[in-house]
């Protein structure tokens, strides 16, 4: 396949001017406080911690630390909105304010994009086009759900939770916010939702649409801080229900504190999806599959296709269509609309990629990188593959949570199936091939909670999403979503 | 298998093994280049660079040879008003143009492309696809645009068409083939992916979309899929095959996300002249009309632009 003859030239020549987009009409305050019974309120201590610009690191904001008492103030606050206007409020009429914060999400659309990608690093192609937009429409899903509850549960009546605390990641800062709000709100709960310490500038914004949505006080609570302020927030005695999307290691700690309370939990963890790719598939839309299994969002999700495995009698082609395609990939600027690779989201994390990268290479894999440039300041990691690894290998069994993918090749179906099922995660998986029968014989044998069939990472708020074994507890989205948020009676 | 026993071979290749394509995963592939957002100087390089690949066309049953002088002064003059353009790289026109046209562009760089092979739908016999394509050749096209027999394609009679096409290389002589596959009229994404690897491996010297008489002419998704031909078979024989989109591209914007596309599908050697065309009649005088408005900030009404 490749020789020195053949190969595609990616570098100089025609490129790209930028095309950054513009941050005029974006209103950042220099300090949030937290927002608790519909009020910006200091935080109880005074502290307040910086949030930066993962590609500058330049400060955006400064943004108050909630401890104990604040959060326990807030958890108040929402159990006075459940016990009082929120509780007491018609189902229909409950809708109409879920309504109301999707039409301003949408109307304020450009301005949550850019603080997106400012503040998560992620380039402004996806936070325009997959975040936001999506983030909008799991509200109006949930909101059309509201007052049709009889239906998602026929025979059995539905009654909210009552509070419910909320720990969100930041790979994904608005989308997790409107995940985890939607469905509360709709089923009559409220909620006290903690946004992770890097990215948490969009749930300010979005306590800003709550506001305006005019909201009974107190219905939604956001309390920023680091990891104390999570496990505050979950421990709380007050909180009814547990919902946390994050790591398996905090996703362990979170289930034992809950051991012996009667408090209801999901808990979306971590994955290693395996991505399989059968000699009969479309090739190159496959190969398009892998760059958007993997490198969507810098690679930091949790069902991202992180493990790919290639029948061998079309592995040279895929990885060397792969090589050049990934040369075409632009790292950069997340605020230039043709940026496809933004920052590393902290440096806490590109140290973690950067210390698998060793890793990988010690154990003997071969390591590939596009050869784009990247920008001195901020935290960048180039799209990596690596080949030569088996499934004994660290890079294939723990998760990266960064543009790195393992590549292995394999000869039978059964094969396939069998590797892509040896992990302890199973949150995802794609298959691609053109033949219809072998999709479903797969799907069937694969123990993942989605299973994308020639597409990858594609998300809508009417299917279900979780996993199986280490990657989690329960399902978000869809009608599966309703039901974490619901007491089931006659 | 050896490189140079690929490269002389003009066996048809086994179509069965030419890959799968997936049509909802190119329309995704298509929707990511249009996102593509292409400003300032780079814009201007890319509006210069379409003009010099554009095959100016005139392919109508009311062409005469007034018509087709007044099509090659346009190639030559896209518009003196702005110094510094370059001109298009073909006229095309058909067979019996052609030494109109041959005498029009005397002593200019641009070639003469012609259609030939019972252009358009080359329902006729191949004796009179080659005497057609001679004919061209003769009056002086360095160009042959041909048609493929595409019932015979639909009907899996695919030696008949590879043999057709060797037939046509051979009359061409030293004129560039462009073996036009008509996508409008094959139906599926697959069957353009086998009809432009039957068609390289035939000797194409470019693979073009359609003749422009059957609508869909020319789309982003079909020239992805050749375009994807195009590398496999350049991975495969280290032999670069050209491109040409022809029809329903009239707008500068449409023509830039094509470079966008061909620039990230085969890189930088493609991006030339002699290797990437469009053909049109209306595209030029949109891309002079940005180019304008790139120099003085101004759109300029269009009936400031000649047109031919």
């Amino acid at each position: 396949m490749a020789t020195p003859e053949n190969k595609l030239a990616f570098e100089g020549g025609w490129s790209y001017d930028p095309a950054p987009e513009s941050t005029d009409h974006i209103r950042v305050k220099k300090r949030y406080g937290l927002f608790i019974g519909g009020d910006f309120v200091a935080p109880e201590k005074g502290r307040y911690f910086d949030t930066i610009n993962p590609a500058s690191e330049e400060k955006l904001a400064r943004v108050a630390a909630a401890d104990a008492a604040d959060v326990d103030k807030a958890v108040k606050a929402a159990r006075k909105a459940y016990s009082g206007a929120w509780g007491r409020m018609k189902a229909k009429e409950r809708g109409k304010y879920i309504y109301r914060i999707a039409r301003i999400m949408q109307e304020r659309a450009r301005e949550f994009a850019a603080i997106e990608s400012l503040d998560g690093g992620k380039p402004i192609r996806e936070s325009r086009d997959v975040d936001v937009p999506l983030a909008a429409a799991h509200f109006f899903y949930y909101a059309g759900w509201a007052d049709k509850l009889e239906y998602a549960f026929p025979g059995r009546r539905a009654r909210p939770l009552g509070v419910a605390g909320q720990v969100i990641p930041w790979n994904f800062p608005l989308l997790m916010a409107a995940w985890k709000l939607a469905p509360a709100l709709a089923c009559g709960n409220t909620a006290v939702l903690k946004p992770a310490e890097t990215t948490p500038l969009t749930a300010m914004k979005l306590a800003e649409v709550i506001a305006d949505a005019d909201l009974p006080p107190g219905v939604v609570n956001i309390v920023t801080g680091a990891g104390e302020t999570g496990a505050a927030v979950v421990t709380h005695p007050g909180v009814d229900k547990v919902a946390f999307t994050g790591s398996t290691n905090v996703g362990r700690i979170i289930q034992k504190a809950l051991a012996g309370t009667n408090k209801k939990y999901t808990l979306e963890l971590g994955g290693k999806a395996a991505n399989i790719i059968f000699a009969d598939a479309a090739i190159d839309q496959a190969v398009e599959g892998i760059v958007n299994g993997i490198f969507f969002n810098q690679g930091h999700v949790c069902c991202a296709g992180s493990r790919l495995f290639v029948q061998e009698s079309v592995a040279d082609q895929v990885i060397q269509k792969l090589k050049d395609r990934m040369e075409t990939l632009i790292v950069g600027d997340p605020m230039d609309k043709n940026t496809d690779i933004g920052a590393i989201n902290s440096s806490m994390q590109l140290e973690k990629i950067q210390s698998y990268l060793e890793i990988g290479q010690q154990e003997g894999g071969t390591m590939y990188q596009s050869s784009c440039p990247v920008p001195e300041q901020g935290y960048w990691c180039r799209p990596t593959i690596f080949t030569g690894v088996s499934q004994s290998n660290r890079v294939v069994q723990e998760e990266i949570f960064g543009p790195v993918l393992a590549i292995q090749t394999f000869r039978t179906f059964s094969e396939a199936v069998s590797k892509a099922n040896n992990t302890p995660y199973g949150l995802s998986g794609g298959v691609w091939t053109d033949k219809g029968a072998k999709i479903f014989k797969i799907t069937q044998s694969m123990r993942a909670g989605v299973v994308w069939a020639n597409t990858f990472n594609k998300f809508d708020p009417t299917s279900p999403f979780g996993g199986y074994k280490e990657s989690g507890v329960g399902r978000e989205g869809g009608l599966h979503g309703l039901g974490a948020y619901v007491r089931l009676g006659t | 298998m050896s490189l140079t026993a690929v490269k002389t071979s003009t066996a048809l290749p086994d179509l069965s093994r030419v890959s799968a394509v997936d049509e909802v995963g190119v329309n995704e592939r298509v929707a990511r280049f249009q996102s593509r957002s292409i400003k300032k100087a780079s814009k201007v390089e890319a509006l210069k660079l379409i003009l010099s690949m554009i095959d100016l066309t005139t392919l109508e049953g009311q062409d005469t040879p007034g018509k087709v002088r007044q099509l090659c002064q346009k190639a030559i003059h896209l518009h003196d008003a702005m110094p510094g353009l370059p001109h298009v790289a073909a006229v095309c026109v058909y067979p019996n143009m052609v030494s109109v046209a041959n005498e029009a562009l005397e002593g200019h760089d641009i070639n003469i492309a012609s259609v030939a092979t019972a252009f358009p739908s080359g329902m006729s016999s191949l004796q009179v696809k080659l005497d057609d394509t001679r004919m061209a050749v003769e009056a002086g096209a360095n160009e042959i645009d041909m048609v493929i027999s595409r019932g015979a394609f639909l009907a899996g009679k695919y030696s008949y068409v590879f043999d057709e096409i060797v037939a046509v290389k051979e009359a061409c002589g030293d004129a560039h083939l462009k073996v036009i596959l008509e996508t409008g009229e094959l139906g599926t994404l697959d069957r353009v992916r086998r009809a432009s690897v039957l068609a390289m491996h035939a000797g194409a010297d470019f693979i073009k979309t359609s003749t422009g008489k059957i609508q869909p002419a020319a789309t982003m998704q079909v020239t992805l899929v050749m375009l994807q031909a195009i590398r496999d078979y350049y991975y495969e024989t280290g032999r670069m095959v050209g491109m040409k989109p022809a029809g329903g591209i009239s707008t500068a914007k449409l023509a830039v996300h094509y470079l966008v596309m061909l620039r990230e599908t085969l890189g930088n050697a493609w991006m030339t002249p002699e290797w990437f065309r469009f053909g049109a009649s209306s595209l030029a005088n949109d891309v002079l009309m940005q180019l304008m408005k790139q120099s003085t900030g101004v759109y300029q009404s269009a009936d400031y632009f000649s047109k031919d």
